[in-house]
């Protein structure tokens, strides 16, 4: 059982307005007589892309690290589906889609069904969670996220005992993506997590960035973000998510199985075969600073991995 | 006499050859090379020396195979400027991306293979660099010089690995040059092949006599 309703990590960050949402109050502003007529129709709320998100919550689990800036957040990507160059996916999903969407939910549950986006977007209550993001390439940005607490979707669902793993999928589409057109990794890409994992208060479905609507380079119209591991295993533009009892392979593992592993926990001491993960540029800065075991976030998940090999389960 | 004025070519290619270092300069200083200009400074220096590297095993092929003695009098130039690159890809990595942190920068070159050979690579194009003058081919001998150069085919092979070696999963680039590298060491290997390659009758005659 899960049960943590005080976090550890950064007690004092709510009282802190970062200051990205600070510089952004005015285009909240502007953005809310439009918006006042999206709460008497949520429909419309949703109509266009890079809409901003309406009553966001201030989530308690925020960082009051200074958040990396927008153009660095959307211009810096790993997002094979739009292309390897860091700055393809910004560059190739200028006429991205994300609309109708809707994602698939199934396996070992009592429940399956279909999750629209819609629906997720106007019967959930969205939240802002100012997330550290370390990526497996050794550099690292703090992002102001939008989204819902992911266990609060997946209990919807009502998965069963039998449901150990939740698996989730990318969307496969050459004319969407034209990354997909070549088979740099093993297309769909595909994460998974443990059920303890998915259903822990950290872990995000993430649906905006900065107040608005996720841009396509960034996973739209939603991506899992879980903040204590690798950027490689918070998917991206998600159109399935299914429930069973055996360990998912991911597409790193399948494309490099000593390198890239089930859990792929960030983790100071386990270097990647090929470069070490002691230390990290935090995108925007000079120095590169030491790496922290889960991404700073080892007071809310270190016991989901207690007693177990971290070298052995990297 | 007056000197017959000529058209500045060497001057144009040597400009030409610094410019991707000064754009590189430029850029850094005016934020133009995104998100994270340390990456974009290293590899581009990197994608340099390399491409320069293959430029100057190239002049030689396309003397012999298009018959242009001309363009062997800016082989030294192009050579120089495959370490120039690589020396700057080296200087950015130590002094900037890892910040003289010698004991992470040892670490890396003892236990990554991309790393190892990269350094090595660049460690044996400072003797051809320092013996590229003509006063030093004089010094140490024509034919001790060609011997010694032959190291370019090792650190051209070597440069080719390491860009292979640290991609993540995307090997079209590394790809395209391992194949003009290995175009380029055909055309050698083709060359020194015995002239009865054409006569199999002659070839196996002479294979057989050993």
């Amino acid at each position: 059982m899960l049960i943590k309703n005080r976090i550890a990590s950064d007690p004092k960050s709510f009282e802190i307005t970062p200051k990205s949402i600070y510089l952004n109050r005015r285009s909240f502003l502007k953005g809310g007589a439009a918006l006042a007529g999206a709460t008497l129709f949520p429909w419309s709320l949703n109509a266009a892309m890079g809409q901003k998100f309406d009553n966001l919550v201030k989530s308690p689990f925020s960082t009051d690290e200074p958040v990396n800036k927008y153009d660095e957040v959307t211009g810096y990507n790993n997002f094979y589906e739009f292309g390897t160059g860091k700055t393809d996916p910004m560059d190739n999903s200028g006429d991205f889609q994300s609309r109708p969407w809707s994602v698939k939910v199934d396996g070992l549950c009592d429940k399956p069904g279909m999750l629209d986006i819609e629906d997720l977007l106007s019967k959930f209550q969205q939240e802002e969670r100012i997330y550290r993001l370390r990526c497996v390439e050794a550099w690292s940005m703090v992002v102001p996220w939008v989204g819902v607490e992911l266990a609060s979707i997946l209990k919807k669902f009502e998965p069963n005992s039998k449901a150990k793993y939740v698996e989730f999928t990318t969307l496969v589409d050459k004319e969407r993506f034209p990354g997909q057109k070549y088979p740099i990794i093993p297309w769909p890409y595909t994460e998974g997590l443990r059920m303890d994992e998915a259903m822990h208060p950290l872990t995000l479905m993430a649906t905006g960035i900065f107040g608005e609507e996720l841009p396509a380079q960034n996973g739209a119209p939603l991506r899992l973000v879980v903040p204590w591991k690798y950027g490689f295993k918070s998917i991206k533009s998600i159109i399935r998510i299914r429930f069973t009892d055996q360990q998912p392979t991911s597409t790193w593992m399948e494309q490099a199985p000593s390198e890239y592993g089930f859990y792929a926990n960030v983790n100071p001491n386990v270097d990647h075969p090929r470069w070490s993960q002691a230390k990290e540029r935090r995108i925007g800065e000079f120095f590169r600073k030491p790496t922290a075991m889960y991404n700073g976030y080892g007071e809310e998940v270190a016991d989901l991995y207690k007693g177990m090999d971290l070298r052995k389960f990297y | 006499m007056a000197r017959k004025r000529t058209f500045p070519y060497k001057p144009i290619v040597f400009l030409a050859c610094l410019a991707p270092s000064l754009w590189l300069g430029f850029g850094m200083f005016n934020g133009m090379l995104g998100a994270n200009p340390i990456e974009t400074v290293l590899r581009d220096l990197g994608d340099w020396g390399l491409r320069f590297l293959l430029l100057g095993l190239a002049i030689s092929s396309v003397r012999r195979v298009l018959g242009w003695a001309w363009v062997m009098r800016y082989r030294r130039m192009i050579g120089l400027f495959a370490f120039f690159y690589a020396f700057l890809h080296l200087a950015i990595y130590v002094g900037v991306d890892h910040f003289f942190d010698w004991a992470t920068i040892w670490k890396d070159i003892v236990k990554r293979p991309y790393i190892t050979i990269g350094m090595g690579a660049l460690l044996c194009l400072i003797p051809l660099a320092i013996t590229s003058p003509k006063v030093m081919v004089r010094k140490i001998g024509g034919a001790r010089w060609k011997k010694l150069h032959k190291l370019v085919y090792p650190i051209a092979i070597a440069g080719v690995v390491h860009f292979f070696l640290l991609v993540k999963a995307d090997i079209r680039e590394p790809m395209i040059y391992a194949v003009i590298l290995a175009v380029l060491l055909g055309e050698r290997f083709y060359r020194k092949l015995p002239l009865s390659f054409s006569s199999s009758a002659t070839r196996s005659a002479s294979s057989s006599g050993r």
